[in-house]
């Protein structure tokens, strides 16, 4: 296993109980592993079945101890590493506004469409765009809007789920 | 007698009956009275629950512990809100550690007033979340029976470990449907309890092959109970292999037996150490890789292959990298393993196997535990080899507190049965063996309890010498008094350059009178020739003990593989001021 940090996207499934997030970070923080982004939703309403996505630094190594060490807790039913690179989808959402005028608002406007990123909000010297994608997408796309008035980014975190067939 | 209407004070009780519970530890208080009052109620009926009144929580936790460890039962606790629950979390932490069954019942303030810092609130889920291995907070009455069933299987099945159950003071008043524990499973905890047959193969495969081989045992196989113990031995007795055990695993395998070559770790035998590191097939058996165990990790067993039986998935790979897992209940793994090394006519490497031995031989030479004797001073191994020499007959139950005499108890006390050791290993946790003890006495009436103590950890539970005074329980406190805290003192000798900071107990009480204050016996010894004597006197009394064995004080505990060192770099007994062993002390040894 190769000793490289990279980005890890873990999906656990939980019963959606009272304080199974608190579980699920709590033990996260208290081993010492690092969270970048959290989602949580649930996904089951009949079986009362919740998916949190997270993002984490880490080694193959410590990530697969820290997907054990998951696994421990009682209401995670499964939990799995679906990382891009490895056989997983992964999408986030982003609100971006953006404050400027003449051709900073122009230009913004001609790469929001380039990156299918729709207008939401809008007054004279605003826009607030909606954008889906890839996390490196949305990554880009605020690298750009930067010298272009970048003033807010809300950003809903990663979700995932395996490619083909394969189901969790 | 299902789907039955009651308050939820008497479903509380009804559960207990259900899963056989007949002896609580605990402590009342506001918000547990409703379940009190129904205890109270109890009282009159011809199979009462058992409450043994502790004096302080953590004492509740560690005798529920002590009465768990010792009889493979649940440990069951009962405590209020608020500071009932705090003082329980060091008792709910070591049983998490030490993977002990313990269900904690905890009262709450009313649901109304949870979030408003009520008189004795606290998060109680979210103070216990991390030392516990599930917790509840029961919020509908009708949602308690089931919960109840819930937490006695969590805390058995699987990586046993303690639970915690906080109810409201009003859920305890009102009144809904009790389910029985026959209907109730759980939604998704299933632990896995028998191993890949491939990959058991595999392991037997490596155990045939193998010329250095060792087994490396630890307290999974006391927790999963006798036919575990049962089997391991037999397979034990199978190989021929050596075998060592980790702190928790002492007992599973006998301590006088000749594969048996003693503990491992930092304090373990030479030859144990040694073995660990040369070996070149190591069967780790219901044991967790410790930093305790393993010294330096990278210099750990650096030639072997590794076979690794565990139930708990998480501790694969935790720490060493093993090439064989075997992921599965003790019990059933060996049982498997015997079955396919009969059917498909294994054998052992012998002749490499006996070179080995001779190795091991070799190593044991060293005679690691050796220590001189004087005829003035009771040296603390000494003790604990007489305590042991003249209680060995008897099926006895020993507990400790944490520090040297503790390891002293492990080194020199030798187990031929599981559960007779009782001991806070994972946490370490000073104070644990007064109520260990007390709880294991519960547990065993009319048998000999021992906690082996030293005089600063009895003084973190010292209270609960009422506990036992109160419900008869004739524990013996046998303290080992070189009036430091050795351990501490130890390390600043060997680490710190002799600067004795704050390890010395200045204004210890008389341990005699403080027996006598309780109510209790108390001896005080101080020459090596009285010993024998006392300890039998000590025996003899039919109710609690404490006695007070004067030793030298400034013995260090050997071996010694310091922090971040190999298996290999032992310290033995200081060489170089080796006293001379007078006439008289050979006598002794």
């Amino acid at each position: 296993m190769s000793d490289i940090v990279s980005k890890h996207t873990v999906s656990v499934l939980v019963d959606n109980e009272p304080g199974v997030l608190a579980r699920v970070i709590g033990l996260i923080s208290g081993r010492g592993y690092n969270i970048d982004s959290l989602t949580v939703a649930e996904v089951d309403a009949e079986k009362h079945i919740s998916r949190i996505t997270i993002v984490a630094p880490g080694t193959e190594e410590t990530v697969n101890k820290m997907i054990s060490q998951l696994q421990r807790i009682v209401p995670v039913k499964r939990a799995a590493n679906v990382t891009f690179e490895k056989q997983g989808i992964e999408r986030e959402m982003a609100l971006v506004k953006i404050v400027s005028t003449g051709e900073k608002r122009v230009e913004s406007m001609r790469l929001s469409d380039v990156f299918r990123a729709r207008v939401i909000d809008t007054t004279h010297d605003s826009f607030v765009f909606e954008l889906n994608g890839s996390p490196r997408k949305i990554d880009a796309f605020i690298d750009l809007m930067k010298p272009l008035g970048l003033s807010e980014v809300s950003r809903t975190g990663v979700v995932a789920i395996a490619r083909g067939t394969e189901k969790m | 007698m299902v789907n039955i209407q009651m308050t939820g004070a008497q479903m509380v009780l009804k559960a207990f009956e259900d899963h056989q519970v007949d002896t609580i530890f605990g402590y009342p208080g506001g918000a547990v009275l409703p379940i009190y009052d129904e205890l109270a109620k109890e009282r009159d009926t011809n199979q009462p629950i058992r409450h043994y009144l502790v004096r302080h929580e953590q004492g509740a936790s560690h005798s529920a512990e002590g009465y768990a460890r010792s009889s493979g039962k649940v440990g069951v606790m009962l405590v209020t809100s608020g500071p009932g629950v705090t003082n329980s979390v060091t008792g709910l932490t070591d049983a998490m550690m030490d993977s002990i069954p313990i269900v904690c019942i905890s009262g709450q303030v009313p649901t109304h007033l949870i979030g408003t810092d009520a008189f004795q609130e606290c998060d109680a889920v979210g103070i216990t979340r991390p030392c516990t291995k599930h917790n509840w907070l029961v919020k509908d009455i009708n949602d308690l029976s089931r919960i109840l069933h819930e937490a006695f299987y969590v805390a058995s099945s699987g990586r046993p470990g303690p639970v915690l159950v906080d109810i409201p003071k009003d859920i305890q008043f009102q009144t809904g449907t009790y389910i029985g524990p026959e209907t109730v499973k759980h939604k998704s905890y299933r632990p896995k309890l028998k191993a890949n047959i491939d990959q058991i193969d595999n392991a037997l495969k490596l155990i045939a092959d193998a010329e250095k081989p060792i087994f490396y045992t630890g307290g999974g196989v006391i927790n999963s109970g006798n036919a575990a113990v049962q089997l391991l031995r037999e397979f034990v007795r199978l190989t021929g292999f050596p075998i060592t055990s980790t702190l928790q695993g002492l007992g599973a395998y006998p301590g006088d037996d000749s594969q048996f070559i003693g503990m491992l770790g930092m304090h373990g035998t030479y030859e144990a150490n040694m073995a660990m590191n040369e070996c070149d097939l190591m069967i780790n058996i219901g044991a967790r890789f410790d930093d305790r165990i393993t010294g330096k990790i990278d210099e750990f067993s650096p030639n072997s292959k590794k076979i690794h039986i565990d139930i708990d998935p998480a501790s694969i790979n935790k720490i060493v990298k093993v090439d064989v897992p075997l992921i599965g209940d003790v019990a059933h793994v060996l049982e498997d393993s015997i079955k396919l090394w009969k059917s498909k006519v294994y054998k052992i490497n012998k002749p490499p196997l006996k070179e080995w031995w001779k190795t091991i031989d070799k190593w044991k030479e060293k005679d690691s535990l050796k220590f001189t004797s004087d005829k003035n001073r009771i040296k603390p191994q000494y003790a604990i080899q007489r305590l042991y020499e003249l209680t060995k007959d008897k099926d006895v139950f020993v507990t400790t507190e944490v520090g040297q005499h503790q390891m002293w108890a492990a080194q020199y006390y030798k187990f031929s049965k599981p559960n007779r050791w009782i001991t806070s290993g994972g946490l370490g946790t000073m104070g644990f063996g007064l109520p260990a003890a007390i709880g294991a006495q519960v547990a065993h009436p009319d048998k000999l309890v021992i906690d082996i103590a030293g005089e600063a950890s009895i003084l973190m539970c010292i209270q609960e010498m009422s506990t036992a005074i109160q419900h008869k329980l004739p524990v013996k406190i046998f303290i080992i008094n070189n009036q430091y805290m050795g351990m501490v003192r130890q390390w600043q000798e060997l680490l710190h350059d002799k600067r004795y900071s704050h390890s010395y107990t200045d204004a210890l009480p008389d341990f005699v009178k403080l027996a006598e204050a309780y109510g209790a016996k108390g001896i005080r010894v101080q020459k090596p020739n009285e010993l024998d004597k006392a300890i039998n006197e000590m025996i003899e009394y039919e109710g609690p003990v404490i006695f007070d064995c004067v030793v030298e004080q400034n013995e260090n505990v050997y071996p010694m593989i310091p922090s971040g060192k190999a298996h290999n770099e032992m310290l033995l007994g200081d060489e170089t001021k080796k006293e001379e062993i007078s006439d008289e002390g050979k006598v002794l040894v």
